[in-house]
C-alpha cells in the first residue's frame, strides 16, 4: 500500500470518501495531489466538503481509504506526531483563553519539551514574524483585536515550524481591511516560509489571490483544480458560474 | 432562658456538635468529591456511561434522607457505627451535583478551542489537565458549592441514627418541645451553611475564566 514518496508530493488523496454515521456522504472519491510549498484553497460553499477534506488530513476525522501525507498513510502514522507536524489555523484562532499570548504561542514546543529560553526566543521571532509587538506577549487573547488574535493563531501554528499548514477560513471572521492586511501578510509569510499550505475558504477573491491552485469543491465532489488564472477563465460552466457570481458582486453595486 | 444565653452556657457542647457537624460534611465533601469529579470526567469520556451514571446518581438523590439513613443501617461494617453510616448517606447525596457539573462544565469548553488543542497534537491527558478541566473549573467548583451547603442541612438528619452533630440539638429540642433547644442547632447549622456558600463562591469566582 505504500507508494515510494514521490518527490513534490506532500499530501495525498486516493479516492477518499467520507461519511456521516447516519449515512450521510460529506466527501466522495476524492483524488487530490498536493504539492509540496503549494498553496493549495479548497473553494466551496459552505457544507461542501471543504473543512471535512481539512479535517481528514490531521485525522480529525478517520479517512476510509488512504491519505498520504509524506509517503505514508495517516492511519500509519502516531496520531500525535502527525499532528505536530502540521500546523492548524481555525476561524477566530481558537486560542486557549486561560493562556497569554505567550504560552499560546508557545504550546507546541512545550508539549516538545524545548527549554524555556528556546521557546521565549522562539515566541518573540514568532510575534515579529506575525507583526505584533512582543508587549502583547503577556496578555490573554480576549485583550486582544480580532486581527491580533488571528496573527497570534498564525505565529501558535507556526511555532514548531511545521512543514504543512491547515488553514480553514483564517481570516473569515475579520473585517475587510483587517481581512486583506491580513490576506497581503500570509503572501509575504508564505514567500519566506514556502510552506505546504491547504486553505479552506469561500471567498473567491481569498482564492485568486492567494492560491497557487484552487481546487473547487461542490457537494462533496472535487470538480476542478485549476491556476487561479486558468481558473478565471475556464469555460467548465460550474466554474463559470461561480466566477460569474463573483464579477456581478464586484460591478454591480446595489443602488 | 433566651437563645443566646443558652448557646453561651452550653458552649462547649454546641462547640463539640459543630465540630462534629464539621468533620461529617468534610469528610464526606472530600470522599465525594474524589468519586464524584472522576466519574464527571469518566462520563465525558464515555458518553455510554452517561445515561447510568447520572440516572444512578439522581435516583440516589430522589430517596428520602431519613429513608436512606434506614436503608444503610444493615449495611455490614458500615452499618456498625452511626458516623460510618452518616458519612456514606452524605456521600451518596453529594454525588450528583458534583458529577453533573464537572460533566457539563467540561462539555460546555468551546468546542473549537479543544479542538484546536487535538489538532495540535495535544493527548487527551493534555487536553484535560490543561485545557478543559482549567476552563471547566468554575463550574466544578460551583457544583463543589452546592454538594456542600446541601451536606450541612441533611448532616442535621444524620443525628437521627445517632451520629451526632447539630441535629443532636434539634431532634432533642423536638422531643422537649423547646424552641431554644431546636434554634441551638437550627441556627450554628444555618449559618454553616452561609459560610461555606460564600467561601465556595469566592473560590469560584476566582478560578472561573473571566
Amino acid at each position: 500500500m505504500n507508494s515510494s514518496p514521490r518527490d513534490g508530493v506532500a499530501i495525498e488523496f486516493r479516492n477518499v470518501s467520507y461519511c456521516l454515521d447516519g449515512g450521510r456522504e460529506l466527501l466522495s472519491q476524492l483524488n487530490l495531489e498536493i504539492l509540496r510549498g503549494e498553496t493549495l484553497v479548497l473553494l466551496g460553499r459552505s457544507g461542501s466538503g471543504k473543512t471535512t477534506t481539512l479535517k481528514l488530513i490531521n485525522r480529525l476525522l478517520a479517512p476510509t481509504a488512504d491519505v498520504v501525507v509524506d509517503g505514508r498513510p495517516t492511519t500509519t502514522w502516531d496520531v500525535i506526531r502527525l499532528r505536530r507536524m502540521i500546523g492548524y489555523v481555525i476561524q477566530d484562532a481558537g486560542l486557549f483563553p486561560h493562556f497569554t499570548v505567550e504560552r499560546n504561542i508557545g504550546l507546541v514546543p512545550k508539549l516538545e519539551k524545548w527549554t524555556a529560553e528556546r521557546i521565549q526566543k522562539r515566541v518573540e521571532e514568532l510575534l515579529q514574524l506575525v507583526g505584533l509587538d512582543h508587549q502583547i506577549a503577556s496578555r490573554y487573547p480576549r485583550e486582544l483585536s480580532g486581527g491580533q488574535r488571528q496573527r497570534v493563531g498564525v505565529a501558535r501554528a507556526l511555532a514548531a515550524d511545521p512543514p504543512i499548514l491547515l488553514m480553514d477560513e483564517p481570516f473569515g471572521a475579520l473585517d475587510p481591511i483587517t481581512r486583506a492586511e491580513l490576506q497581503r501578510e500570509f503572501q509575504a509569510l508564505q514567500m519566506r516560509l514556502q510552506k505546504t499550505v491547504v486553505f479552506v475558504t469561500h471567498d473567491m477573491r481569498e482564492a485568486l489571490l492567494l492560491g497557487t491552485r484552487i481546487a473547487l469543491i461542490e457537494a462533496g465532489r472535487l470538480v476542478a483544480l485549476n491556476t487561479p488564472q486558468a481558473f478565471l477563465h475556464s469555460k467548465d460552466p460550474l466554474v463559470a458560474s461561480y466566477v460569474d457570481a463573483f464579477r456581478t458582486d464586484l460591478t454591480t453595486p446595489r443602488n | 432562658m433566651n437563645f443566646w444565653q443558652f448557646i453561651v452556657q452550653n458552649h462547649t457542647e454546641v462547640l463539640e456538635l459543630t465540630w462534629e457537624h464539621i468533620s461529617l460534611v468534610g469528610i464526606s465533601m472530600l470522599i465525594a468529591v474524589l468519586i464524584g469529579i472522576p466519574l464527571g470526567i469518566l462520563i465525558t469520556r464515555w458518553p455510554a456511561l452517561n445515561k447510568p451514571v447520572l440516572g444512578g446518581a439522581n435516583i440516589i438523590q430522589t430517596i428520602p434522607s431519613l429513608a436512606l439513613f434506614g436503608f444503610l443501617l444493615p449495611v455490614p461494617w458500615i452499618g456498625a457505627r452511626a458516623g460510618r453510616l452518616a458519612v456514606l448517606a452524605l456521600t451518596l447525596y453529594a454525588l450528583l451535583p458534583l458529577i453533573r457539573n464537572t460533566y457539563t462544565g467540561i462539555r460546555g469548553v468551546d468546542r473549537a478551542v479543544v479542538e484546536a488543542g487535538r489538532a495540535m497534537g495535544m493527548t487527551d491527558r493534555q487536553l484535560l489537565f490543561q485545557v478543559e478541566l482549567p476552563l471547566a473549573l468554575g463550574v466544578i467548583i460551583a457544583g463543589v458549592r452546592i454538594a456542600t451547603v446541601l451536606s450541612v442541612g441533611l448532616a442535621t438528619i444524620a443525628a437521627a441514627i445517632g451520629a451526632g452533630g447539630l441535629g443532636e440539638f434539634i431532634f432533642r429540642g423536638l422531643a422537649m418541645v423547646s424552641d431554644q433547644l431546636i434554634l441551638a442547632g437550627a441556627v450554628p447549622a444555618a449559618a454553616l451553611a452561609l459560610v461555606a456558600d460564600l467561601g465556595l463562591g469566592w473560590v469560584e469566582k476566582r478560578l472561573s475564566p473571566q
